[in-house]
Order: structure tokens, then C-alpha cells, then sequence
């Protein structure tokens, strides 16, 4: 049998899985429509019965590799277990059969875990002013950016329309910057990976709107002279703001608000481990310190005498950035996830995801070059420097490592180090599945030695080998021909 | 702890390892000073099971909308089939990450490609990808896109009954660009009247179908009328109704995008849910979002993989065609099991049902005494406006004392109408019983009360 076939190689005519019961009111008169607004042609959708269609779906799950059955140490994207309960908790009704255009007496429940949430979040970042209105992390970055035109505006500030971005930075930073009509400016990373500060000071300046940063860096170092950072922006009358998708690697340890930081965004389908979902959804809540509160984005919680609400009238808000207000079914999850923390286990979350990252690395850190080789936050980089004589990328090696039952580590990324290879292993890991891991990492550091072409020929254990992607440009097949021409 | 598996002996072998005695030793880079040594404002801990409580009593203070409820206006609640949480479920969707390592995502991938064709399909266009957020976002990254397909216009028309949430996340990604918004006004009809608005400055025209107001759009005249004034026409539209209602491709519009929610998902208090896109193949190098590809593998075989990232911001940066990084993808794939389970014949059933429910409401309705249908010849879909001889918060009053949860008070929305308009909003799984119970609890309302 052949299993790889699609939904529409599988349909046949008369198959369907949903069909309605009986209609309880006289049949549809279409007449009532107005002339010419029916389809005349039907979409071609795969027609497939119930237990196809189960199979279909199941058999392309197998063709993943998943936290549930592989260790995933994709750094910067930190992915812990994602709890379970925490899926079955967002299909109570109460959670899932509710409508954001309710009055706001019957979804206290809603509001009241949202307004928890956004304590929480202030508590932990140190930073009052929180919105979970974005629906993932750059939606965060550039929410922040508008506050922050929003700011410079309501206080005369026009000419701040440069935002300043080290060379490490993730690529959503500077296409946020763009979008928020602001010019992106590249500041250099020193020696020590972290941002160099006479570069900085070159560039910063009255046109300074916000410097971004992130903290930990991708480099999963932290900036130890932030402090001294947010003093030159602030002095110079930019703000800070934080990419927090490292947030993982302090959270309970040092608050952002302490070392400067003015706005900041959150990936919860990071550090508050809801699941990635292939690609989403996510939720990225920003926080942002008092004096940017009445900018943030609509509708914002409100708690009055007789209960929340939500208000989205807010008058100096920079409006919304998509539907209603949030991605509420992520903020559940991460709602409860900080329940089962609690102030305590999000300390604990931090040191442990710091330690098993730190564990790694000087298991490592001789088979593979690691060029800040220090303690390190929450993740590392290393590279392929040992193994380049031999014609062995970081591609190889990630290839390589699928085929003994990994996902691989985040690679090329960041651009600041060739051939980047990036490891977050996160607190969630045991020890032994580190070493087990450590083990294959220098098995595979040896086999780049004595056989490199295993490497390049990997992977052989998947559904499919390497794929000609330059095939996927030069000749596009971006949908199924569901038609015969 | 939960969720951390490591015992404390693990860990003191680790910090050995590491060279260092205690977990405060890890954190070196960060200067004492800014650590933070105090709690934080944070409540203890809890197990799983009081979780579990403590969920379900925040859970019980909310109103399933299972009782009755007419609100739509973006959000429907629809029949979700069993198999689509049982499908979406399974942990190697869950927990997967976007599929950047092609050969071990096949899953994803192909799910992917396929919804790409579906949506393609369904909103009549050549090509889709792989989701944005939402509805909002979608349509307001195709005037972005526009704006980039149609250099050195400043203008964009939207009209009045595109969803006022898109609308003002289209002003919010606009005011600090050159691009202006100007609105298309509603006639008497409901229906849009775009007048001469498509300029040659013109560089979009953004309509949704049906519109907010639940009417049915002239969508060829709106299309034809953009085009000759050389712009690309945007239609939002309600996936659900494309089971019945002409395509934005069949009307001739040049970029399709709509809300997924009603494919297969709970309203969930507004999210999360995903943006459909869908436009012609020759504009993909100017599409926002992910692209999944077929190509082959090193032995010939068939496989699938993300695709034009040179657009994508971790390639290009600051001169992508978006920022967007993190979609919606797992609400996506509910999407495409949804479609697929319904296929062309359901998709048809479940809008036909819901168009036979609103029109049973809106015959009731429309005769008592005192209650108008003002865009009843414009003809609408399962939605519609109802104007009441009182204020809408009071009848939304009245439909509360029998225990259902009534419509939209249009009045925040659309103030020009007035305070006495309600949408109400009706799908598969309104029952005839709540609809007769809806049309006594207005017929009361508008009885002449007793004199006292
Ligand atoms: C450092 C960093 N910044 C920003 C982002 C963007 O977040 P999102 O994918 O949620 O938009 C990511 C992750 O993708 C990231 O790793």
C-alpha cells in the first residue's frame, strides 16, 4: 500500500466524512439571493470518508519529528514540554465556547485569566504596563515599535526614526523596524559577542528611536553592560526595548525593568511552553513600563468595581493589530502553566534550563569549537571549525543527528558565527537523555574524521532524503493540479 | 518541580561537571546589581489536580454560547467533527516546530501543501499559503502586499463594511507609512458604493463578503471597477459561505484572504484562529508568510518543503515582504482536516443549513410587529441586521430572561445606525427550538405593554 499519497490522490466521488443531520427548518431558498452571487463552480476539496481520513492524518504525523518523541535542542525557540493538561484545560467549554462579544458579566472566567496572566508577566519582567494582544513575538516587536512612535509623537519627538539593532539579532527585529516605517541601523557585536559599545556610540544620537535588544543575546550570552547600554540610549532619549524570547534563561533571576529595559515582548510559545504547533499559534504579550501604558495596543483589560471588562477605546492607544483581543487559547495555556510554577519553579526553570545548557557545553565543547566558550546562559553556539577540512557543514551534522533520533539544533543562526550551530536544550530534559545526546554529538564529531561522507549522505532513516530546494524556485508546484490539462 | 525531571543528585553531579558549586554560580554574567533577590509577586505553586480546580472554576464563570447565542459578526460557531481535535491532537503536530528541517517534517509539510491547495480552491484563486494570524492581518497584509504590487500610490479604499476590527488594524499598520485610508461608504442597501474612490492613485481596494452588516456584496462590479482603475482588489471573505457564494477568483479579485475560525475551530473568546491567503502564482515573490513547495528528494522521490524564503525576514530582514515568523499553523491544520473532512458537499451542507436557519429567523422576525429587515433586498447569508422599535441592549435583555445570549448591539460599531439595530447571526447549529424561542421572546417585547 502505498502511504504517501495526498488527500486529493485519495478522494473519490460520493466519500465524505461530515454530513449534517436533518434540517430542522424548510430548505434554503435561493432564490432570495441576489442574482450572480452563487459559486459556479464548486472548490475541488479531497472527498474522503472518516477512516481515510484518520489514516491520512495519522500516517502524515509519523513524518514529524516532535518534543513527544525526540529531544529538540533548537535553540532559540526553546522547546520544553508543552504539559498536557494544559490542551485538555482549553477545550472546557467554558474556555473554548465563548464569544469575545459577549457581555463582559458572563466571561469573568476569561478576563480574570487574562488579567492574572498580565500580572504575572509584570511581576516576572518587572515591567507594569502588559498587553496580550499579539499574536506571536514580532507582532510583540513591532506593537512596541508603534508605542514607541506613539511616544515620540505625543512628545514632539519626530525626527527618532532610527532603531538600532545588533548584528545578532533575530531577522524579525529589523523587518519590524520596516513595518513600523522606521529605518533599521546595524550595530557590531565586540569581541565577547556582546554589543560593542563604541560602535553603539557611534551610531546612537538624537535620531535614536529604540535600541533592541536581545537579552540573553542569540548568542545565549548575557549582556553583562546593559546597564551601562540602556544608560547611552536613554541619555541619547531612545528607548530600550527587549526581544524576550530568551526570557527563559532569567526569568525569577534578574528583571529586565532593573536593567533598563522600557518595552519588551514575550514568546509564551517559549517560555511559558505552549506548544510551537509546526509553526503556531504562539501569543507575544508585551510589557512595557508606566509611562507607555496608555499606548499600548486595544482592547486593553480594565477592572472596575463590579468586574473586568474589556475597553477599546483607550484614547491614546496605537489601535489593533489583528481581531479581538488575543490569542486567548495560548494565554490559558500559559496561564496555567505559571499556576503550576508558581514564584518558586519559575526561578527553578531558569537555573535548571541554565545548567543542563552550561552541561552540554563543556561536554562539547573540545569535539566541536565554541567561539565564546564561558558560561553560558540557557543555550550556546558552536561551529563546524574542527570539522571544515573535511568538507563537513552544520548542515551535515544536522542531518546527521535526525538520523539518530534528534531534531536538530537551530543552524545558521545567528550570522554573527559561520556556520552557526546553536543548543538549547531546556530545563525540561533529564540528565540522561543529555548524555545521550552528548554521546552522539562526538560520536558524529568523530565520523565527520573518519566518514565524512556519512554525514553528507544523511539522512537515510527518513521518508525522504535531501531535498533540491532550488528545485522548489525554478520550477514552483505550490498547490496540487487538481486538474487535468 | 514540576515539568524539571532532574533530582537534586543529578543536578550536583551537573554543577561538577559545569565546575561550579551552586545553580547562583551559573548566573556569573549577571552583575549582582541586577539581580533580583526578593519574591516575585507570584502565588505558590500548584499540582495538576488543583490546577485542574481551580481551571474549571474560572471555566464555570463564563456562558457557553451551547445555550443559544446569535453572535457572529467574525467569530460563528460552527459544528466541529470529532475528528479534527482528534487529529489535530496528536502530540507530533502539537510539538513539532515550523518545518525549517525539511526531512523530518514531512508531516507538517504535506499537511501544509495540501491545505494550500484548499484554500486556493476555495477561494477560486491559483495559489494560498500557509496562514497568517487571522482574518485582520491577512487582509492587512494584503494592502501591504498591494502597495508593493502598485508602486508610487499612496491610497487605499476600504470599504465601511469590511469587519471594524480590520479596519483598524489596517490604520494602526498604515499611520506611520505614506499609504492613506480612505472608506467606501455603505448605500441604503447595505452595500458598498466604491462611487469614483479607485483613483490613479489608487493602489488597493479592500471589500469583505458578506460584509459586516451581513450583506451580500456586488463583488464582480467592485473587482471589474478596481481593475480599470489599476489596482488590486482585495476580497475578505467568510470561508464558510464559499461552500454557496461566488469566490473572490470567480468575481475576478486579485488577492483572497478570510478569517479560519469557522473551519473547524471554537471561538474561543477570539483566538486563536488563522488567515487564509490566497492570490495568482505570478505574485508569489510579493506574498507575506510561509510557502511550502513540492520538490524531490536525492533519490527522485516526491517531498515537500518551505519554499521562496528569500522574502521571508530570517533571509532578508528589514526588506522582507513581512515580519511575520510564527503563524498560526496548528489552527491551520485543524483548517485543512476540517475541509477535508466536509469536502465539496459538506462545505455546500453546512452553508446551505446555515442560510435556511437565517432565513427561517429572518421570515419570523421581519413579521413582528414593529421589527424591520433594513438590507433584506440586498439578500444576505446567514446574518443579518434587525431593526428593533427599542434599543438593541434591551432586546439582547429580553433574549437573556429565556436564557440565550442575543446579538451584536450594533450601536459601538455603527452608531450612524442608531441604538435599535441588532446582527444577529445563525449557523448549522442553531436549533429551530431556539429560534422559535428568540421570535416569542421579541414578539413579547413588542407587545403593547399593559397600561398600569
Ligand atoms: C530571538 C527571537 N526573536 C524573535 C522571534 C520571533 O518570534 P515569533 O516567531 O513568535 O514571531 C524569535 C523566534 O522565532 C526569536 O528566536
Amino acid at each position: 500500500m502505498n502511504k504517501d499519497t495526498l488527500l486529493f490522490e485519495k478522494s473519490r466521488p460520493g466519500h465524505r466524512t461530515l454530513r449534517l443531520g436533518k434540517l430542522d427548518v424548510p430548505a434554503a431558498d435561493l432564490s432570495l439571493l441576489p442574482k450572480g452571487s452563487l459559486r459556479t463552480k464548486a472548490p475541488v476539496l479531497p472527498e474522503i470518508g472518516e477512516l481515510d481520513l484518520i489514516r491520512h492524518y495519522v500516517l502524515l504525523s509519523k513524518k514529524n519529528i516532535s518534543i513527544a518523541d525526540s529531544f529538540y535542542p533548537l535553540g532559540s525557540c526553546t522547546m520544553k514540554y508543552n504539559p498536557v493538561t494544559n490542551e485538555a484545560v482549553v477545550q472546557y467549554p467554558g474556555l473554548a465556547d465563548i464569544h469575545p462579544e459577549m457581555d463582559a458579566g458572563r466571561v469573568q472566567g476569561a478576563l480574570r485569566i487574562m488579567k492574572r496572566l498580565e500580572d504575572g508577566l509584570a511581576g516576572i519582567t518587572g515591567l507594569p504596563g502588559v498587553t496580550l494582544h499579539p499574536a506571536a513575538g514580532a507582532q510583540g516587536e513591532l506593537t512596541a515599535l508603534l508605542v514607541a512612535n506613539a511616544h515620540f509623537e505625543a512628545t514632539g519627538q519626530t525626527k527618532r526614526t532610527k532603531v538600532l539593532i545588533p548584528d545578532s539579532a533575530h531577522g524579525t527585529n529589523p523587518a519590524s523596524a520596516a513595518i513600523a516605517g522606521l529605518e533599521a541601523v546595524e550595530i557590531k557585536s565586540g569581541k565577547d559577542g556582546l554589543v560593542d559599545l563604541a560602535d553603539l556610540e557611534s551610531k546612537v544620537g538624537d535620531d535614536t528611536a529604540v535600541l533592541m535588544i536581545t537579552n540573553p543575546s542569540t548568542l545565549g550570552l548575557f549582556e553583562s553592560k546593559i546597564a551601562k547600554i540602556a544608560e547611552i540610549v536613554h541619555k541619547a532619549g531612545g528607548l530600550i526595548y527587549m526581544d524576550g524570547a530568551n526570557l527563559n534563561a532569567i526569568m525569577g533571576i534578574s528583571r529586565p525593568a532593573d536593567f533598563g529595559v522600557d518595552m519588551m515582548h514575550i514568546n509564551l510559545h517559549k517560555t511559558f511552553s505552549t506548544p510551537h504547533g509546526g509553526g503556531g499559534p504562539g501569543a507575544g504579550p508585551i510589557c512595557v513600563t508606566d509611562e507607555l501604558t496608555p499606548y499600548l495596543p486595544s482592547p486593553r483589560v480594565v477592572e472596575e468595581e463590579d468586574g473586568l471588562r474589556l475597553d477599546y477605546n483607550a484614547p491614546q492607544s496605537i489601535g489593533m493589530l489583528r481581531g479581538w483581543p488575543g490569542n486567548f487559547g495560548v494565554l490559558v495555556r500559559a496561564y496555567a502553566y505559571l499556576r503550576r510554577l508558581g514564584a518558586e519553579g519559575v526561578k527553578r526553570v531558569a537555573e535548571n534550563a541554565v545548567l543542563n545548557a552550561n552541561y552540554i557545553r563543556v561536554k562539547l565543547n573540545k569535539a566541536y569549537h565554541v567561539p565564546y566558550d564561558r558560561m553560558c546562559m540557557h543555550e550556546f553556539v558552536c561551529n563546524n571549525k574542527h570539522q571544515r577540512e573535511k568538507g563537513v557543514h552544520a548542515l551535515d551534522i544536522a542531518k546527521r543527528l535526525i538520523d539518530l533520533g534528534y531534531h536538530p539544533m537551530t543552524i545558521y543562526f545567528p550570522l554573527v558565527v559561520s556556520e552557526a550551530m546553536m543548543i538549547e536544550p531546556t530545563e525540561t530534559e533529564s540528565k540522561s537523555t543529555l548524555d545521550a545526546f552528548i554521546a552522539d554529538m562526538l560520536m558524529i564529531a568523530e565520523e565527520a574524521q573518519s566518514d565524512p561522507d556519512k554525514l553528507h549522505a544523511a539522512p537515510v532513516t527518513t521518508c525522504v532524503g535531501r531535498l533540491d530546494e532550488g528545485r522548489a524556485v525554478r520550477e514552483p508546484k505550490l498547490r496540487y493540479a487538481c486538474y487535468k490539462d | 518541580m514540576p515539568f524539571i525531571q532532574n533530582s537534586e543528585s543529578d543536578r550536583q553531579e551537573m554543577l561538577a561537571a559545569v565546575g561550579v558549586r551552586t545553580m547562583a554560580d551559573l548566573f556569573e554574567q549577571i552583575p549582582a546589581e541586577l539581580r533580583h533577590n526578593g519574591p516575585l509577586p507570584i502565588d505558590a505553586g500548584l499540582s495538576e489536580d488543583e490546577l485542574r480546580a481551580e481551571m474549571t472554576e474560572l471555566a464555570s464563570w463564563n456562558t457557553p454560547m451551547a445555550a443559544g447565542c446569535f453572535l457572529g459578526a467574525g467569530m460563528y460557531r460552527h459544528f466541529i467533527p470529532t475528528v479534527v481535535d482528534s487529529l489535530q491532537g496528536r502530540h507530533e503536530f502539537v510539538t513539532a516546530y515550523t518545518p525549517y528541517q525539511p526531512e523530518g517534517s514531512q508531516g507538517t509539510l504535506t499537511a501544509f501543501f495540501e491545505f494550500q491547495t484548499m484554500v486556493a480552491e476555495l477561494m477560486g484563486m491559483e495559489i494560498a499559503n500557509a496562514s497568517m494570524y487571522d482574518g485582520c492581518s491577512a487582509a492587512t497584509e494584503a494592502v501591504i502586499m498591494a502597495s508593493n504590487l502598485v508602486r508610487n500610490r499612496t491610497k487605499v479604499v476600504v470599504s465601511h463594511g469590511v469587519h471594524p476590527h480590520t479596519r483598524r488594524t489596517l490604520e494602526t499598520y498604515l499611520k506611520w507609512t505614506e499609504m492613506e485610508v480612505v472608506e467606501a461608504p455603505l448605500g441604503a442597501d447595505g452595500r458598498t458604493e466604491l462611487g469614483d474612490l479607485a483613483d490613479d492613485n489608487t493602489c488597493a481596494v479592500l471589500v469583505q463578503n458578506p460584509n459586516t452588516l451581513g450583506v451580500i456584496e456586488d463583488l464582480d462590479s467592485i473587482a471589474a471597477t478596481t481593475q480599470a482603475a489599476g489596482a488590486i482588489s482585495i476580497c475578505s471573505a467568510y470561508p464558510t459561505s464559499l461552500g454557496l457564494l461566488r469566490s473572490p477568483g470567480e468575481a475576478g479579485f486579485d488577492i483572497a484572504v478570510g478569517d479560519g475560525q469557522c473551519l473547524g475551530t471554537a471561538p474561543a473568546f477570539g483566538g486563536p484562529s488563522f488567515g487564509l491567503f490566497a492570490c495568482a502564482q505570478k505574485h508569489v515573490r510579493k506574498m507575506p508568510g510561509r510557502i511550502v513547495g513540492e520538490t524531490v528528494d536525492d533519490k527522485g522521490r516526491r517531498g515537500f518543503a518551505l519554499t521562496f524564503q528569500t522574502r521571508e525576514q530570517h533571509i532578508r530582514r528589514a526588506k522582507a515582504t513581512s515580519n511575520i515568523c510564527t503563524n498560526n499553523a496548528l489552527i491551520a491544520l485543524r483548517g485543512a482536516i476540517y475541509m477535508a473532512a466536509a469536502g465539496p458537499h459538506g462545505l455546500a451542507e453546512v452553508a446551505t443549513y446555515s442560510l435556511a436557519k437565517a432565513q427561517y429567523a429572518a421570515k419570523a422576525l421581519g413579521a413582528i410587529p414593529g421589527f424591520e429587515l433594513p438590507y433584506k433586498d440586498a439578500g444576505s447569508f446567514n446574518e443579518f441586521v434587525l431593526k428593533c422599535p427599542v434599543p438593541a441592549a434591551r432586546v439582547n435583555k429580553a433574549i437573556d430572561a429565556v436564557g440565550m445570549i442575543g446579538g451584536l448591539d450594533l450601536k459601538a460599531w455603527y452608531p450612524e445606525l442608531g441604538e435599535n439595530c441588532l446582527l444577529l447571526a445563525f449557523t448549522e447549529t442553531t436549533t429551530r427550538a431556539q429560534i422559535d424561542q428568540l421570535v416569542s421572546a421579541l414578539t413579547n417585547l413588542a407587545a403593547p405593554q399593559p397600561v398600569a
